[in-house]
């Protein structure tokens, strides 16, 4: 018995660097396996069961391989809004204090070179910074060649490799947080506070991964340990590994980067439109804009989909998706989604086959299995919208 | 009635002319939790070593290799409606297919338990 076709997409090439939490991780009983440079925990219990966890209760993530920055700006200016607003398709002038927003970066012909989550700082978190900045741990590296090319001098980004990134995940997350952080209650979907727990300063976000409501935490690294015991004590919380990250993200629709999201893809096919405010796209001024206008016209040539598929048998990324004899599309993300019950995927599909509900076939080892667009997300989104 | 492993992870029961095929159950907690298995078709024969059935877990797909030549004689349909028999059975209600033996000396190369624990334990 062995691995085939190219699905261990999770596992990566050496040499890996360890996570603050890598003793910690094995400590629960962890399988490590290779993930963007880093030994990272794939499953502890068991993927169905952690995913299952997670959305009837709390699942604790350690993100601490993605990527987190700070901007600030030398001349006490508004430089570091320029400049991103550059970088960056999304409004980031009226980002207000405290608040959130997805973006990414994109190439000059509008390719996705990479998606994350940007928020202004306020209170004075990450030493007075204006801006704080989450990308993919796969991506951090090259995203920051790029992002240092294209700042003006007195823009200073500021790579915090010594900060830990733990993410709170499921319908009990919120009393979790709080009855270690009780001003997290507050907190509203893509909102942030500065908070202290046991003299430590906690970054949260109210955000996430699984389509649950939940928080992302910045802290120092050396902190992490203590936070991840004092929430592992808790009734509602349990270490969740990669694996059940992936599958949870698949059924809530959330694209992956380097599988959904890439070079080759612009963001009107993607569906991500919504993360260009209209400001953005009448005035432009943004690396990328004219493949976004022009997508916004004519439509892109394809689109990312959400795919249903019949059966049991999972089909899996790089698998081919045909209407009738004509190839029109591959699958980007697939496997057997434990909360929907059945195989899910997602896929890019041209155009004329990419309206919901139309009828396609994928290929799986020679044999088609049929498939239907489906909306996303397969898994109804339960953030907090309104206290 | 003997049994025999691969380094593959496979079990193989014989009794006369028959050898059952299974993963182990070392195999199906590397696996984890499996959501499919694909069989072999009754009358299908096998080489040594060809792709014979596939098993799909949560995060992969793995092939399963026909440890012995032979022709398939019975496939284990329990595993269509139940694949997680394979995670809580692995080595007895969850066998993957039968063969009938075309050429028992190629049993002769492969493992007792006492030397595939052993080679698990080297892993």
């Amino acid at each position: 018995m062995s691995g085939n076709e190219d699905v261990t997409h999770l596992e990566e090439e050496l040499p890996l660097q360890p996570l603050p939490l890598d003793a910690w991780h094995r400590a629960k009983g962890a399988r490590m396996v290779g993930f963007a440079g880093y030994h990272m925990p794939i499953q502890y219990e068991g993927i169905m069961a952690e995913h299952s966890w997670t959305r009837e209760h709390a699942g604790l993530f350690d993100v601490s391989h993605m990527g987190q920055l700070t901007f600030s700006d030398d001349s006490e200016g508004r430089g570091v809004d320029d400049a991103l607003e550059q970088l960056l398709p999304s409004d980031i002038k009226g980002l207000k204090p405290f608040r959130q927003r997805y973006s990414m970066l994109l190439d000059e012909e509008g390719g996705i070179l990479d998606d994350l989550m940007v928020s202004r700082v306020g209170d004075g978190a990450f030493d007075g910074a204006d801006i704080y900045m989450v990308v993919n741990g796969a991506t951090k590296y090259d995203d920051i060649g790029w992002v240092i090319e294209h700042l003006p001098d007195e823009v200073v980004m500021n790579h915090m490799d010594e900060q830990a990134l733990l993410a709170l995940q499921g319908p009990e997350a919120g009393e979790a947080m709080a009855a270690l952080v009780p001003g997290t209650a507050d907190l509203l979907f893509m909102q942030s506070g500065l908070f202290e727990w046991r003299g430590v300063p906690l970054w949260i976000s109210r955000s996430g991964y699984t389509g649950e409501d939940g928080f992302e935490i910045s802290l120092p690294a050396d902190d992490a340990k203590l936070l991840a015991d004092a929430l592992c004590e808790l009734p509602q919380v349990k270490p969740i590994g990669l694996g059940a990250r992936d599958s949870l993200r698949l059924e809530a629709g959330l694209p992956l980067y380097g599988h959904d999201l890439t070079p080759a893809v612009s963001t009107i096919g993607a569906d991500l439109g919504f993360a260009i405010q209209k400001r953005r796209r009448e005035e432009g001024g943004f690396i990328g804009h004219a493949r976004v206008m022009k997508e916004l016209a004519e439509g892109p040539g394809s689109r990312r989909v959400g795919l249903k598929i019949d059966g049991r048998l999972p089909a899996r990324e790089g698998a081919n998706i045909f209407a009738g004899d004509v190839l029109v599309g591959e699958v980007t993300s697939g496997g057997f989604a434990p909360t929907v019950g059945a195989p899910i995927a997602m896929g890019w599909v041209s155009l004329p086959h990419a309206a919901i509900d139309t009828a396609l076939e994928i290929e799986v080892r020679g044999k088609r299995i049929a498939a239907t667009v489906a909306p996303m997300p397969f898994v109804p989104h339960r953030y907090r919208r309104k206290a | 009635m003997s049994r025999y492993f691969t380094e593959e992870h496979e079990w193989i029961d014989v009794e006369d002319e028959i050898a059952t095929v299974g993963i182990t159950d070392y195999a199906q907690e590397q696996l984890g939790d499996i959501v499919f298995v694909e069989l072999p078709v009754e009358g299908a024969t096998f080489d040594k070593g060809d792709d014979a059935a596939v098993v799909e877990s949560v995060k992969a797909a793995s092939d399963v290799y026909a440890p012995i030549s032979g022709e398939v004689v019975e496939a284990n349909g329990a595993l269509e409606d139940e694949p997680a028999l394979v995670n809580s059975d692995a080595e007895e209600d969850g066998w993957f297919f039968k063969l009938r033996i075309t050429d028992a000396s190629e049993l002769e190369g492969l493992m007792n338990e006492a030397a595939y624990k052993k080679f698990v334990a080297s892993l």
